[in-house]
């Protein structure tokens, strides 16, 4: 059972990696970007290619540099050239699916086994001790995510951070700041797709493979963490959104590994995000129509008491 | 100085549905002028104001802001000395970021150097920023760091007035910026308009539909029609000016009667 928690905390702290970045473009930025699935997969085969052929700390920087590149090119696609942003996203998906494959010298898999991962290299830190040993990658995943967590933190309270959060919110004010809201789109997609990209090299090193279709409903399991950490901390300061991104991510991984404990077969987990996903953005409207249902009939009930006092004095 | 030298736009052209907004507009703004614009529905006031601003290109014509050619330059750069108000008090600010935040961002036309964009809000600017508030004498500065998003129609409103002004503009444009407010906000929102324009003496372009306003305020008046400046009155003529007199020369210089009933019910109100 530890073990089961343990590994869903490291997927989960992984997985948060994309949360966030779904949380710079959809809450942020509210842009739908659809790369996020072929981005995945393209951050582990680069960061899987570059630690067989380098060095896996190498590996990190090269998948988030190739996880900008594809966010550059989703998001000059819709500023600079009009397409709509889903579109764009969707065309972009598209042809990095040539792209990784090309990246991984067109085999749909390739393994990392024989070669060094930043989980081995960290583990080497303390090679006697039993207890650095089995936990050291949860705890080298730890100190990643809190970098990342403090750094988007730190980025979003500079001027143009907090103008990368206007855009999302009034793109007129932003211009009337004389700030162009296709840079601060630019800048946005692109650090936002770094972060996919980082994820899925520490995926591909967690896993010790990089397969073609790694990053297939990504976008989902993404949405379905960020959905629920907003859950927990809606209207909450930056860091509390942040912080609830991480743990809504944790807490998805979780309730996955408990449906895996109770025999649902892995086939399942797509189609359990995707209806995580679609309750969770159908609950705003039905909440309302709960709510006009409840006032209807309040209202008939008042209109029935009066009519029955009324009755009772006539008699 | 701000010129506008035979600005046409037309609309959809070549379909049904071709619209000629502006027809040939003329305009020269001495700085420190205050023009208030009347017109009726379609007379081209907001699509001159967009040309203005560089929310679209005109068709021909160009505009010059103290003699240089800003025709082309797009709408962002021109934000620098431009300052707009629209109105909806919705479209100036940003709802989910705080007061604090939405005047940083505000602010930023006063730095262009490239490593402010990694800087944050310092204590220093914070301190300036709840004087300007307090100017508005609204309450806000207490407030700075709830978000926009709670403040009323007029509070909004005042705020992006203060943070189009933040860094003076060289020409400041109202696009009935007070229409949406209730009577009482509306005067608290007009008579900020007036001291700071006049305090910073800001070149300074108002759309109006009440008369009395569009005399009562600035120096200038122009009356606009089918996509021209028809009528620009200053000076002596303007102050012998009422109300009847200006709705006579409309109704003289275009051959019709004002028909727009928003017009006729504000200058009753204000009788």
């Amino acid at each position: 059972m530890l073990l089961i928690i343990q590994t869903a905390l490291e997927l989960g702290m992984i997985y948060s990696l994309v949360a966030l970045s779904l949380f710079i473009s959809y809450s942020i930025l509210n842009i739908c970007d659809l790369s996020t699935d072929g981005c995945y997969t393209l951050g582990c085969a680069v960061g899987s290619v570059v630690a067989i052929s380098g060095h896996p700390l190498l590996a990190l920087p090269a998948a988030m540099g190739a996880g900008v590149c594809s966010g550059f090119v989703v998001a000059i696609l819709q500023t600079y050239f009009g397409v709509e942003s889903i579109l764009a996203g969707i065309i972009v998906n598209t042809g990095l699916y040539t792209i990784n494959l090309a990246v991984m010298g067109f085999s749909s898999n390739i393994s990392l086994f024989g070669s060094d991962t930043i989980y081995d290299l960290f583990k080497k830190i303390a090679p006697d001790s039993a207890f650095w040993n089995e936990w050291s990658t949860l705890i080298l995943l730890a100190l990643l995510l809190l970098a990342v967590c403090l750094l988007i933190y730190w980025f979003l309270g500079t001027r143009l951070g907090l103008s990368i959060r206007a855009t999302g919110d009034s793109p007129a004010m932003v211009r009337a700041s004389s700030i162009n809201p296709s840079f601060t789109v630019i800048v946005g997609l692109c650090i936002s797709n770094a972060l996919t990209g980082l994820a899925g090299c520490l995926i591909g090193q967690f896993n010790g493979s990089s397969d073609i279709n790694l990053g297939t409903g990504m976008v989902t399991v993404a949405l379905a963490s960020l959905i629920i950490g907003e859950m927990f901390f809606h209207k909450g300061k930056m860091p509390m959104r942040i912080l609830g991104v991480v743990v809504g991510s944790i807490v998805y991984r979780l309730v996955m590994s408990l449906a895996l404990r109770l025999n649902v077969p892995t086939e399942a987990f797509k189609l359990v995000s995707a209806v995580i996903v679609a309750i969770a953005l159908m609950l705003p409207q039905i909440r309302s129509m709960a709510a006009l249902h409840r006032q209807k009939r309040r209202q008939m009930s008042m209109t029935w008491t009066k009519e029955d006092k009324g009755g009772d004095r006539n008699a | 100085m701000l010129e506008l030298h035979g600005i046409t736009k037309t609309f959809n052209p070549g379909t049904v549905n071709e619209k000629r907004a502006l027809n040939g507009v003329e305009l020269l703004m001495n700085d420190g002028d205050f023009a208030t614009i009347i017109g009726s529905n379609g007379a081209g006031k907001s699509t001159m104001f967009n040309c203005i601003a560089g929310s679209f290109y005109p068709d021909t014509g160009c505009v010059l802001m103290d003699g240089m050619d800003i025709t082309f330059v797009p709408e962002h750069r021109r934000a620098v000395y431009i300052g707009r108000l629209f109105q909806d008090p919705l479209m100036g600010t940003a709802p989910h970021m705080t007061i604090e935040e939405n005047l940083a961002i505000a602010y930023l036309r006063a730095s262009r150097h490239e490593h402010a964009i990694f800087s944050r809000i310092s204590k220093k600017e914070k301190q300036q920023f709840r004087e300007w508030l307090s100017m508005l004498n609204m309450g806000l500065e207490d407030r700075m760091s709830s978000p926009v998003g709670l403040l009323s129609g007029g509070q909004r409103q005042a705020l992006t007035l203060l943070m189009a002004t933040v860094v003076t503009p060289k020409v400041l444009l109202l696009d009935e910026h007070t229409a949406a407010l209730d009577p009482t906000t509306a005067a608290k929102v007009l008579e900020l308009t007036r001291q700071i324009v006049a305090e910073r003496k800001i070149t300074c372009l108002m759309v109006t539909h009440n008369m009395h306003q569009a005399l009562e305020m600035g120096n200038r008046t122009l009356m606009m029609d089918d996509g021209r400046i028809v009528y620009d009155i200053a000076g002596k003529e303007r102050e012998g000016m009422t109300v009847e007199d200006l709705l006579e020369k409309f109704a003289g210089r275009t051959g019709e009667d004002f028909d727009n009933d928003r017009i006729l019910l504000s200058t009753e109100q204000n009788k």
